[in-house]
């Protein structure tokens, strides 16, 4: 668009005492629109209905007082004129209250800017509303998230942590994987870095419920909304361009959600951490790319003799198998394989399975790598001797035998996919919403998390300066913090499942190579275990 | 020259680096000027319709308009991505001035706020949602409607009182604020220690008045006219006379005649690598200046 500005400024003597006045603004300018952008915008203004621009007070549905988070004049003149009961206003919509989503809420508690905040979540996940008592004595559900130190820090930051330390959760500080073919493995040790722990094994519902616990100790202004999300209505053009019977002119710049329970509520914001059949990436026309790995996750519980206090990663010829603690006596298994072994891993006996468990961690497939590559001379990896690390010296070893399956065995298709977009105009993706990726070291719910607490603190930044919440600037600011982020660990961890989904003598040398690389060459496997820690 | 000036201010922000050091990367500083280009071609003497009088052909019209005010990522775009920073600095100085907790969502709340220059209200409805009580002014009407219209579809800004009126009016009205802001405005006037003696009318004693302009220097030169209006055509040529631009200097002394006293003072740098703006110790071409008014 074109504008030409003539501006003239008329001063004119005053009182003739000499004070000059002026008139800062009476100055003539004449902006003129290409001829483009006219019709467009005549075009715009036909299209649209025309907008009824009432004064609230006419207009006047009114919001009840509650719902607002801040103490306003406005909403004075709509004391005595309602909306129906059940459309109200939140700052911000949560749409799926599992982990991420209550991770975000709590982050947002915990901020001084954000904690004043009017908060809806929209989940009919049941466990939000009652006590989901979790016993102790119960075996550990299969479904687990291995938790960075990364993120174990943004949650003691919160103040979640002190509640997943009531439940079962494994630290581990130690590390091994190695391959089937027997020419490698790589053994990390949190001592390398100087660090307490490499991460700690929590099952989901624990995360979930510490999550809870620590939002219901919170001040923060938050209702539940036991339904599902079924429509979105956006005005993107920011005005009150449209009016019907039940919306005043104060929400039309808003987000409007409908529910499954027939409530309605108008937020700024909405957040979609409704994982990865997001419903709100959908409503709001989120492409996304990514593929099927045409891979299936087994996963279940399984016990050994002793305590696992190590976290086991070994690459089959079908995919990788994960051997992690869980604490006491029990380990997690994600096993990938193709689909047609997985179901047949799910059919056969308890019996079978457990030898077919044992025979992936131990001798099946191929031989144990050799641990004595140290002690040969001419060695490639010597120049690396003298900073060695201390699990350089450690030896492979075995993992546990498995002795009992003490769960369900569940299937789980793998696959990909990530959100073009992350953010527009009132909405933002966060988790499984945004971006998939291979369950391969456990990454998938740190990277969710990590949108959590990167989202609340970009919120509260945009709250410090005034932004309206909803704008697209400041979530495009999140979009790009993440999304930088996030693909490169999806790109690393699609790049290992690719390179494990081949077979072939030179890349499989290739590989031993790179497993030796990591064991020996200190700063590689510092930076190695940096990066999967979340440090980075 | 500038460090100079930062000398005699101790307390400036000193913090962002100086990301930028070729010139034309800076052009895109010119688009604050955007912020007071007039949209229309009709006469703004027209008759200020009052709120509930407007007709619906017409509002539609305006409500197109303004969602070129509005719109993110349109031609004022450059503005939506700056006022974040000058936010930043107003939110530091108001509420160490007057003694606000800068960790409350709205710290502005109980101030009495006028945005002289406010277009389409960019600045007013964020100093709103910080709580403040804002007066936006601006003398070209079309643009008070705009902000009017688009105020009032938030629930914090719907307050904002927007007058179609002049500095120069309201002191005639005998009004008076706690903080006086007119950002990119000062370049435009006709004799600017006359309007700053006005913004120093409408502060209250011991108020706060805040001012941000373009330096008269070389890089402002370059930047804001050859190379924002002759080069990249984002503003029309003519739009700015660089000898109408204010240096720091001249800031400082026009202010102070005008018994307000300049106490902190900020540069804005872009980085065309993050798409940011930042505060800087650099007043070489975008800056602001925070005052206070003397108590008589």
């Amino acid at each position: 668009m074109a504008i030409v500005i003539n501006a003239h400024f008329n001063w004119q003597n005053n009182r003739g005492k000499g004070s000059l006045k002026y008139l800062l603004q009476q100055r003539e300018i004449v902006a003129r629109f290409v001829k483009g952008d006219q019709s467009t915008s005549q075009k715009k203004a036909k299209g649209r209905a025309v907008a009824a621009k009432i004064p609230a007070e006419v207009c006047g549905l009114k919001v009840p007082r509650r719902t607002f988070c801040n103490n306003i004049a406005a909403r004075e003149h709509e004391e005595n004129q309602g909306l129906p009961n059940n459309v109200v206003h939140y700052d911000i919509a949560i749409v799926g209250g599992g982990m991420v989503g209550m991770a975000l809420a709590c982050s947002l508690a915990s901020m001084p800017l954000t904690k004043q905040l009017n908060v809806a979540i929209i989940d009919s996940n049941p466990a939000l509303e009652g006590k989901t008592c979790i016993k102790k004595e119960d075996p550990p559900d299969p479904r687990v998230s291995t938790v960075t130190p990364a993120t174990i820090s943004l949650f003691k930051d919160v103040g979640a942590w002190q509640y997943v330390q009531q439940h079962r959760h494994a630290y581990f500080d130690k590390m091994q994987v190695w391959d089937y073919t027997g020419l490698g493995y790589t053994r990390y040790n949190a001592r390398d870095v100087d660090k307490e722990v490499l991460g700690c094994v929590v099952e989901n519902k624990v995360l979930h419920s510490s999550l809870l616990s620590c939002i219901q100790n919170t001040d923060l202004k938050k209702r539940i909304y036991p339904s599902r999300l079924n429509s979105m209505t956006l005005h993107q053009n920011h005005l009150p361009t449209m009016m019907d019977s039940t919306s005043s002119s104060l929400h039309a710049s808003l987000a409007k959600l409908e529910l499954s329970d027939g409530n309605s509520l108008y937020a700024k914001l909405v957040v979609g951490a409704d994982g990865a059949k997001s419903r709100v990436r959908e409503l709001t026309g989120f492409k996304t790319t990514g593929w099927y790995y045409s891979q299936n996750a087994v996963i279940c519980t399984v016990e050994h003799k002793t305590e696992n206090q190590c976290a086991w990663q070994r690459f089959l010829p079908s995919g990788p198998i994960a051997l992690l603690p869980v604490g006491d006596k029990f380990s997690n298994i994600v096993w990938t394989m193709n689909p047609k072994e997985s179901s047949a891993c799910r059919e056969m006996n308890e019996n079978d399975f457990v030898k077919a468990l044992n025979h992936a961690l131990n001798y099946g497939y191929g031989p144990h790598p050799q641990s004595n590559l140290l002690g040969n001379n001419g060695d490639i990896f010597s120049w690396f001797r003298r900073d060695l690390t201390v699990s350089a010296n450690e030896c492979f070893e075995v993992p546990p035998d498995v002795v009992k399956l003490v769960s369900g065995r569940m299937v789980f298709p793998l696959s990909l996919r990530h959100a073009n977009n992350y953010a527009s105009k009132r909405v933002v993706l966060i988790g499984d919403a945004a971006h998939t990726v291979h369950p391969l070291a456990g990454q998938g719910v740190n990277l969710g998390f990590g949108d959590a607490f990167a989202l609340s603190r970009i919120i509260s930044e945009g709250i410090a300066v005034g932004t309206d919440i909803g704008e697209v600037h400041l979530l495009k600011k999140f979009e790009a913090e993440r999304k930088r982020e996030n693909i490169m660990m999806m790109a690393i961890l699609d790049g290992f499942q690719k390179a494990y989904s081949v077979d072939f003598g030179p890349l499989n040398v290739l590989r031993a190579a790179a497993f030796h690389g990591a064991q020996y060459i200190s700063p590689l496997k510092r930076s190695i275990i940096s990066y999967a820690s979340g440090q980075i | 020259m500038a460090s100079r000036l930062l000398n005699r201010f101790p307390t400036l922000n000193n913090t962002a680096q100086h990301i930028l050091s070729l010139p034309f990367l800076r052009s895109t500083v010119a688009s604050p000027f955007l912020l007071h280009s007039r949209l229309y071609s009709e006469d703004v003497s027209s008759r200020v319709p009052n709120r509930s009088s407007l007709n619906q052909v017409e509002l539609a019209k305006f409500s197109s308009i303004a969602d070129t005010w509005w719109d993110a990522e349109g031609p004022f775009k450059p503005l939506h991505v700056m006022n974040p920073t000058r936010l930043a600095f107003i939110r530091s100085t108001l509420c160490r001035h007057f003694q606000k907790d800068p960790y409350c969502a709205r710290p502005f709340e109980g101030l009495k706020i006028v945005d002289v220059g406010c277009g389409g209200g960019i600045l007013s409805e964020p100093l709103a949602r910080m709580g403040a009580t804002v007066t936006g002014v601006d003398a070209v009407e079309k643009n008070i409607k705009i902000a009017r219209l688009h105020s009032e579809s938030g629930p914090e800004t719907a307050n904002i009182e927007y007058c179609c009126t002049t500095a120069e009016k309201l002191v005639e009205e005998q009004r008076e604020f706690d903080a006086v802001i007119s950002l990119e405005v000062i370049e435009h006037v006709a004799d600017p220690a006359e309007f700053c003696k006005s913004l120093a009318a409408l502060t209250v004693s011991n108020g706060a008045t805040v001012v941000s302009t373009i330096n008269r220097s070389m890089r402002s030169y370059a930047t804001a006219i050859v190379a924002a209006e002759y080069i990249l055509h984002w503003l029309p040529k003519g739009t700015h006379q660089w000898s109408n631009f204010l240096t720091p200097e001249e800031l400082v002394l026009i202010l102070q005649r005008a018994s307000i006293t300049v106490q902190e003072m900020a540069g804005f740098v872009y980085n065309p690598l993050t798409g940011q703006w930042t505060l800087s110790d650099d007043i070489s071409v975008n800056f602001i200046a925070f005052g206070t008014k003397n108590s008589q």
